[in-house]
């Protein structure tokens, strides 16, 4: 089976939507432009010698107070040549959208709404964006770095009666 | 005559009304099966064999709130989970207890974030609490009796 | 409302559209809700379900009735204190979830595992894979009506529950792996205790495939239910068990070995029709398998160090802080402020007993990471589930829910 090394063809393939190629770890990531990401991962899906046809894992980053503010990042594996990618994309705090690659692997759906749902990030051409594990109404989203971690105090033996007072403990 | 060998000559026993109510109560006590986290796995431990909940009475899980007696809240419950536990509380018949088994429970326990309810008290009453994350089974069982211990306690003019 | 205006529906019919099919909202086909609380669903999952009659045409899972917030508790946490987080994420496997946070952080800050700790962490992943595994076949035959199964897997389940307590102090919640290593040694019980467990195991297996993998009413209730082909399971991200039971030899403690796998003897079992008696056949085999890496663990267990000599990441022992002033700063240091690992990002993948358990680590450099984020097998075999249950009937379903081997706590984090 040929093997293509993905970086070469990405380059070769899509010139400047390619931003930058880094190795951390032994990790390759590839950023790219994030109007491209659906057509990228077509490619990186379809071409022979590259077929990463598993898509592992799709996360959402929050670099708040940078800008660009949010990242998408795509792991991506091989498995007919057992080696990994990590796409990302970068998009601006204020109107994070980016294409949704649910049409190349279906299982970025329920990926793609759980970082619509915590972090607020939009997937045009998603078949289904709703809400996944915060409730219907919620406000806000949760994993955005300035929204709070929590709002209660916890109850310790100095504070006892001062958090008792003001519990909302149900009645019958 | 008729009854009284069936009965084994056993005469005429005694009791207040209240005790023998209270004996039934707490010894044909009906759980729901609830289990919300990790600690379900340890109460289903506590079902299984080497724990074995039947020794008191409580072998019988009912799916439904409608068929139960007692609910034990076993794992965290979250904000989405909470009007779901409040509606299956309300449809319990009367008398109904509530166990909090776990920290997440009763306290929220390692999780105070925007997710979870800083206690089930929040949401229902609870008569006992069983601390530990999870709490082994013997922690459960000991909860139980003190249930158990408590409802004995009960007299007629808490009923009505 | 009086009667006459309750005959009018009320309702949205809007927001089903998309969900549903045309049908439903004719009226042709019937909206059915099950769960969160329904003794077959594993906990707090709840199933949109379109019938038409008996017949499933549409299942929409409704998730996050158990979103816990752990991602984001994690970021406000040091690394170190974090790993009692990731037990609670997946509870039937909170040394496979310690696992992966650990190599994360090892493979961020390049810390090396003595082999003693490499071979035991080996060992009581596959302890908890054989855990997890009687919990599935528990649950899943109590499910589809075998009562007494469950019973014996419970039993089983507390002679490894015992081992974890013996080396950890807890039965499920153990944080036993930290990073560079281990918490402490396991005790001198701990052999054979292991070896006993060895020579009780295998016979109890047999026995439970005695009771089902011939059984007509198991037969009946799972070949040929909840099918999958290879194709379809890749493209929906299905992988460990699952994607195994259609074929797909891809394992990645073979693929992608980590923490010394490939010093081990085993094989992946694999299945043909990719249906939920496929899955049970592999997770019956696996537990052998399982067996297989513990017996040999535990016959080549290497002596020296429990955990990395590296004062950087790892603190000194007890005995140490008596006489030498380096170790206490070094102990202060690290449990007042923690570390520091350099600015960038990983992604580490450990097969779980449900799949491919995926942990992402970024850092900013700052001793608390920026991003946890947790790839969870339960996450994407429940999306995949509209696809197997589509067309079976409704009283297949609990066995096509089990038969993925969800857990909830997995699912939503
Ligand atoms: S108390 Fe512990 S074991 Fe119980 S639900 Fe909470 S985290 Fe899980």
């Amino acid at each position: 089976m040929t093997k293509l090394d993905p970086i070469e063809a990405l380059q070769a393939a899509f010139g400047d939507a390619i931003e930058d190629v880094s190795t951390f770890r032994g990790d390759t990531t590839v950023v790219v432009s994030a109007a491209k990401i659906a057509d990228i991962g077509r490619y990186c899906l379809q071409t022979e010698g590259l077929e990463y046809n598993l898509l592992s894992d799709v996360t959402g980053i929050d670099y708040y107070p940078q800008e660009p503010r949010f990242a998408v990042a795509y792991h991506l594996y091989s498995l007919p040549h057992n080696r990994s990618l990590r796409l990302k994309v970068y998009l601006p705090g204020d109107d994070p959208v980016v294409p949704s690659v649910t049409p190349v692997w279906p299982t970025a759906n329920w990926f793609e709404r759980e970082i619509y749902d915590l972090l607020g990030v939009t997937f045009t051409d998603h078949p289904d964006l709703r809400r996944i594990l915060m409730p219907e109404g919620w406000d806000g989203h949760p994993l955005r770095k300035d929204y709070p971690l929590g709002y209660e105090t916890v109850q310790f033996s100095f504070n006892f009666d001062e958090v008792d007072r003001h519990k909302p403990y149900a009645k019958e | 005559m008729g009854v009284t060998p069936k009965l084994g000559e056993l005469g005429v026993v005694t009791t207040r009304l209240e005790d023998a109510v209270n004996w039934a109560r707490t010894r044909a006590m009906w759980p729901m099966l609830f289990g919300l986290a990790c600690c379900a796995i340890e109460m289903m431990s506590t079902q299984a064999s080497n724990y074995d909940m039947s020794r008191f009475g409580m072998e019988l899980m009912r799916p439904s709130p409608r068929q139960s007696d007692l609910m034990i809240v076993a794992g965290r419950v979250t904000r989405k989970m909470a009007p779901v536990l409040r509606q299956l509380y309300d449809q319990m018949p009367e008398p109904k207890w509530v166990l909090s088994m776990g920290d997440c429970a009763s306290c929220g326990g390692v999780f105070n974030n925007y997710a979870i309810v800083q206690g089930v008290d929040e949401i229902v009453p609870v008569d006992v609490y069983v601390a530990g994350c999870p709490p082994r089974p013997e922690q459960l069982i000991h909860g139980i009796i003190t249930l158990h211990e408590r409802i004995k306690q009960e007299r007629i003019a808490d009923w009505a | 409302m009086s009667v006459q205006e309750e005959t009018v529906w009320q309702g949205d019919v809007e927001k089903l559209r998309g969900l549903v099919s045309d049908r439903a909202l004719s009226g042709e086909t019937m909206v059915l809700n099950m769960g969160p609380q329904h003794p077959s669903t594993h906990g707090v999952l709840r199933l949109l379900l379109e019938l038409d009659g008996e017949d499933i045409v549409n299942c929409i899972p409704d998730i996050g009735f158990l979103h816990t917030g752990i991602e984001k508790n994690m970021e406000a946490k040091r690394y170190e204190q974090s790993i009692t987080m990731t037990d609670r994420m997946d509870y039937l496997n909170p040394l496979g979830n310690n696992l992966a946070y650990c190599l994360a952080m090892e493979k961020l800050i390049e810390l090396d595992v003595p082999p003693r700790a490499q071979v035991i962490r080996v060992l009581l992943a596959e302890l908890t894979r054989i855990n997890s595994h009687l919990v599935w076949l528990g649950t899943h035959a109590l499910d589809i009506g075998a009562m007494s199964v469950f019973l014996y897997c419970f039993r089983e389940r507390e002679k490894i529950l015992d081992i974890f307590e013996m080396v950890s102090g807890q039965r499920m919640m153990s944080t036993y792996f930290r990073p560079g290593g281990l918490w402490r040694d396991v005790p001198e019980e701990f052999e054979p205790a292991v070896r006993d467990f060895i020579d009780y195991f295998p016979a109890k297996v047999d026995d439970y495939e005695k009771l089902l993998s011939n059984n007509p009413i198991w037969l009946d209730r799972t070949q040929g239910i909840g099918f999958i082909s290879a194709e379809d399971a890749i493209a929906l991200g299905c992988t460990g068990p699952t994607l195994r039971g259609s074929g797909v030899n891809w394992d990645i403690r073979k693929a992608l070995p980590y923490s010394g796998y490939e010093q081990f003897d085993f094989e992946v079992p694999l299945g043909v029709h990719g249906d939920v008696y496929d899955r049970y056949i592999i997770r019956i085999e696996e537990m052998r398998q399982s067996l297989r890496i513990v017996e040999q663990a535990i016959d080549n267990l290497p002596g020296g160090l429990f955990r990395s000599n590296n004062r950087k990441y790892v603190p000194p022992p007890r005995a140490e802080l008596g006489h030498s002033m380096e170790a206490v700063i070094h102990h202060f240091k690290l449990w007042t402020e923690g570390f520091r690992p350099p600015k960038g990002e990983v992604y580490v993948r450990v097969e779980s007993p449900r799949g491919e358990l995926g942990c992402f680590l970024a850092s900013d450099g700052s001793p608390r990471p920026w991003r946890v984020r947790f790839r969870t097998p339960s996450f994407v075999h429940l999306s995949a589930l509209p696809h197997m249950a589509k067309g079976h009937l409704i009283a297949d379903l609990v066995g096509i829910i089990g038969s993925v081997d969800i857990v909830l706590g997995d699912c939503d984090r």
